[in-house]
């Protein structure tokens, strides 16, 4: 057994019934490697991770990892993680959602977590397309993209996750693709160590529901896409605009040194209680 | 110096209802408050926006709506705390999403609804009591729940702390009610001392970790329940789960677990179900209030006494279950029931079930935004 898939076995749970419910080459298994890795070599306690996560496929990953999970509502995961990590600062709080969950149905919480800044990284996996529940389109669904309820192609703007977080406030906004499984794993090894409120956002291709319609002969086709689309911000930046549009930028974004709203509060009530008579 | 009279005397408080209830959480160990502010339950945010910061571990955050709030409740139950959040009705309704959810996961919480006129938004600040088969059955799903009610201020603070010793010890969100009128009138009460009170705290597992069993039968009913944190890596989904936590779809899983959660509230009916009498010994007419018309048919049955009627009160303060048995026992005994509410008849229908025709059941229903007054009450027992 290769050292990084041992691992993986160590932070599964083995009491909990598999098969999981994903899709063969689903890119949300690599995402959870990734998170996997990432709280191993930042050494953390199993007993001091809490994953949050919310409806969807995203949602049901929260069961297979051998942390403190909590399988929330659609689209509070975050409101669940702010009430985790007010209530005990010491735990490391991971939300994970899917893009429906974080951006449509969850938008609300979700600017309003990045404007707080408590110190909870929202993992967002984004495969443009609500999966689990059959194939509808969602807030990340391109325009002419097909889905279920966009059987003539998609009218709406889709939006754009990072420009959404950084414009909202976040002092970490990060993006990779689940075929960049190493630059995932730096990314999130970052947001999980850092203080404030993080947010990475996964590209994840999801064959069975987006790529069938979207002519993608098959879930390599999507990897493939992802590979060919992607480019690391700075070179992205220096990229003339008419070329931008068959690309996407990816890496960090956004990184600023603030404290978390946790830590201000606690030491505005040490203040407080300390003046008392 | 103090004397020793000095020392018994407790202290006093000119107080809200709403700032009571305060008092009342504080007393019981509530650490925890997220919310957001509406009308007539605001002074509850307000008050434990400065309070709360001011108790060692104390957590107060406003959140940016009803959802997040009670998403942000259920989280630091989770982990461990005595949580709780106020609303008034527009806000109750987008609570029942997560209600649902802290139903089916067994989170203790508080949740206080002070009642506002309705539907949609209503009467801002006008009393009703328009919330109380919301606040039974407003979530989806078969689910049982605790509703409390107070009539006075200083039930106010009683029955928080009842709420949250409910919420512990059977693993449940508790709903205390109260009406714009309750929260907004200010009255001198008397702060208890910290040792009148049963303080009640949730049950922990003391097996390890392996051996823990996050939803097993036991003969309460209740499982125990470890915070976050503390070693026991627990699955929480709002799945329907088997008893390890997972979420499960064998029909042979399904109906032990929701059957134990109905039965962990019925199998202690007599504990939950609390009443006040007054005068009903030999009363042939019997009104049965809660909340601020119940202070209104206090002063209508003393003068219907007063008159040679014979008269008396039922304070239900559990609404939900259903005092059954002290509404039973009435209504056998009893020429007739009046219940007068601040509804279109949402309680009144339970009296009605329960009677199953024993008796004759007189209903008063306003719906004005205002009051029911004494002399309104009076008027329906000189009539009976």
């Amino acid at each position: 057994m290769s050292e990084v898939t041992k691992i993986v076995h160590d932070y599964l749970r083995h009491k909990k019934r598999f098969p999981h419910v994903l899709c063969p080459g689903c890119g949300h298994g690599i995402v959870l490697g990734s998170l996997i890795r990432s709280v191993h070599s930042l050494g953390l306690s199993k007993d001091n991770v809490v994953v949050v996560a919310g409806i969807g496929c995203s949602g049901r990953l929260a069961v297979y990892v051998d942390f403190n999970t909590v399988h929330a509502t659609h689209g509070r995961a975050l409101t669940f993680a702010t009430g985790i990590k007010m209530a005990n600062p010491k735990l490391t709080v991971i939300a994970i959602m899917g893009d429906g969950d974080a951006l449509s149905i969850g938008g609300n919480h979700l600017i309003h977590a990045a404007r707080r800044n408590i110190g909870v990284t929202a993992l967002i996996l984004n495969n443009n397309i609500y999966g689990m529940t059959g194939g509808q389109c969602s807030s990340t669904t391109p325009p002419g993209a097909l889905s279920m309820t966009t059987p003539y192609g998609q009218l709406e703007k889709s939006f754009d996750i990072v420009d959404m977080a950084t414009a909202a406030g976040a002092t970490f906004v990060a993006r990779a693709t689940s075929y960049h499984a190493r630059i995932m794993d730096q990314l999130l090894t970052k947001a999980f160590s850092r203080q404030g409120f993080s947010l990475v956002e996964i590209f994840t291709p999801c064959h069975t529901q987006y790529g069938r319609k979207n002519k993608f002969k098959n879930i390599v086709s999507m990897y493939e896409d992802l590979k060919k689309r992607s480019l690391d911000v700075a070179a992205y930046r220096n990229l003339e605009p008419e070329k931008r549009a068959e690309k996407f930028p990816m890496g960090v974004f956004v990184e600023r040194d603030e404290p978390g709203l946790e830590q201000l509060y606690y030491s505005m009530c040490e203040q407080m209680q300390g003046r008392r008579p | 110096m103090s004397t020793p009279d000095r020392k018994k005397k407790k202290k006093e408080l000119f107080a809200l209802g709403n700032e009571a209830v305060v008092e009342g959480a504080l007393i019981a160990g509530c650490s925890f408050y997220a919310g957001y502010p509406i009308t007539p339950s605001s002074e509850i945010m307000e008050c434990m926006a400065q309070r709360l910061p001011l108790i060692p571990n104390g957590v107060f955050i406003q959140m940016e709506d009803e959802i997040a709030s009670l998403g942000a409740v259920i989280g630091a139950s989770l982990a461990g705390r005595k949580a709780m959040t106020a609303t008034s009705g527009p806000g109750f309704s987008l609570m029942q999403e997560n209600l649902g959810y802290a139903c089916m996961v067994e989170a203790p919480l508080v949740i206080v609804n002070v009642m506002r006129g309705g539907p949609s938004t209503g009467l801002p600040t006008l009393p009703a009591q328009g919330d109380v088969q919301q606040a039974r059955w407003g979530t989806h799903g078969d689910h049982p729940i605790i509703v409390l009610s107070a009539s006075t201020v200083q039930e106010c603070l009683e029955m928080t702390v009842t709420a949250f010793n409910y919420a512990e010890k059977y693993r449940t969100p508790v709903i205390l009610l109260l009406d714009e009128v309750t929260a907004h009138t200010r009255e001198k009460i008397e702060l208890p001392r910290p040792e009148e009170f049963e303080i009640l705290d949730r049950v922990v597992p003391t097996v390890p970790p392996e051996w823990f069993k996050p939803y097993g039968e036991n003969l309460r009913g209740v499982p125990p329940m470890p915070p976050i944190g503390s070693g026991y890596r627990v699955h929480v989904t709002g799945l329907t789960h088997d008893i390890m936590g997972y979420p499960t779809e064998r029909p042979d899983e399904i109906e032990p677990s929701i059957l134990r959660q109905f039965r962990k509230i019925d199998q202690h009916y007599h504990d939950i179900m609390l009443v006040d009498e007054l005068y009903t010994i030999n009363a042939d007419i019997v009104v049965v209030a809660y909340g601020s018309v119940a202070r209104s048919a206090q002063l209508a049955v003393l003068e219907a006494r007063k008159q040679g009627i014979k008269a008396g009160l039922l304070n239900l303060k559990t609404l939900f279950p259903f005092p059954r048995p002290a509404v039973a026992r009435l209504a056998r005994q009893c020429k007739c029931l009046i219940v007068p509410e601040m509804n279109m008849g949402q309680m009144s229908r339970e009296v009605k079930r329960v009677n199953n025709g024993l008796t004759r059941v007189r209903t008063i229903n306003r719906v004005d935004g205002q009051i029911i007054t004494p002399t309104q009450i009076l008027k329906s027992i000189t009539q009976v």
